[in-house]
């Protein structure tokens, strides 16, 4: 759970890597929010593929293709590197996975209200009854 | 752990939590049909929640906030679509700014939740979360860390203290 989140026992701490990391995930999220740059990512996640390769795929103007794979480059989705004239993208798994850990956390947001829950069920209980 | 089941399903886009719990169906729901018993949970105990409207009949509306450990205020609001007491709720779930104004730049989701007795007594919470689409579900998945998962990282000792007091 959280696993790209350290533990730590200082929870104004906690905030602080908190903030900056939502940043990362704003950016992620509006990233994959897009379905041409989802299947960018999913190409180069198997494959290296210039940006002129990628530009054929869709049917839009080979800028939006580049203004995509900038999108995507920006939150780590992606990796660029130039080879001679072409620049070559290849999929980031990591921000993937960051990705799904991010839908853990929403199920932890419940799991820790159902905690709660039982917290209160449980105090009931110990007293005088209710 | 009174979690017993919890399923994302990415396809169908829902999610589904099922706890369960020693005690009465009754009980169990004056938590969800209680507004001071209801902000006592719904909120993390760094961002207690105040429901501020709390009206659960069908067409009945919800307006509650969290309040953060700078002070600073998040807003949500509940449509109630139904309600069966004490055996079912079914609400649509939305942002709001910190004065209980909806938020219309932010998705909503719609949860059921199920209460059932069982032997003992025993009660069996289902909540299924529907998202209306993938790109909402990863926008909210982000939300409801920014509410209460990065508060709560910290928070994990003190709420295993309190299970043992």
């Amino acid at each position: 759970m959280l696993a790209h989140r350290p533990a730590g026992p200082v929870t104004y701490n906690h905030m602080v890597v908190g903030v900056r990391e939502r940043h990362g995930t704003d950016r992620l999220f509006h990233a994959l929010a897009d379905a041409t740059r989802r299947d960018i990512v999913e190409r180069t996640i198997q494959a290296e593929y210039s940006v002129s390769a990628l530009g054929r795929l869709y049917p839009m103007s080979f800028a939006a293709v580049q203004k995509h794979v900038r999108v995507l480059a920006d939150a780590d989705l992606v990796t660029k590197r130039r080879q001679g004239r072409e620049q070559l993208v290849s999929g980031n798994v990591d921000a993937l996975r960051r990705a799904s850990q991010v839908l853990d956390a929403y199920e932890e947001l419940w799991r820790r209200r159902m905690g709660r829950f039982g917290e209160i069920l449980a105090e009931d209980s110990e007293g005088a009854g209710e | 752990m009174s979690v017993t089941r919890l399923e994302k399903d990415r396809a169908a886009l829902t999610m589904t939590v099922v706890a369960e719990f020693e005690t009465s169906v009754q009980r169990a729901w004056r938590l969800w049909a209680d507004p001071r018993q209801l902000e006592r949970w719904w909120g993390p105990p760094t961002y207690p929640a105040t429901f501020v409207e709390h009206d659960l009949t069908p067409g009945g509306s919800m307006r509650y906030y969290m309040t953060g450990p700078e002070g600073e205020k998040h807003g949500g609001w509940w449509r109630v679509l139904a309600v069966e007491p004490p055996h079912r709720i079914e609400v649509e779930d939305g942002f709001a700014d910190g004065e209980g104004n909806p938020n219309p730049g932010m998705p909503t989701t719609t949860f059921t939740v199920t209460l059932e007795e069982l032997a003992g007594p025993r009660t069996r919470i289902t909540i299924v979360s529907r998202f209306p689409s993938a790109e909402a579900m990863d926008q909210l998945t982000d939300m409801g860390m920014d509410e209460g998962i990065t508060a709560a990282v910290g928070q994990i000792d003190d709420i295993l203290g309190e299970d043992a007091a």
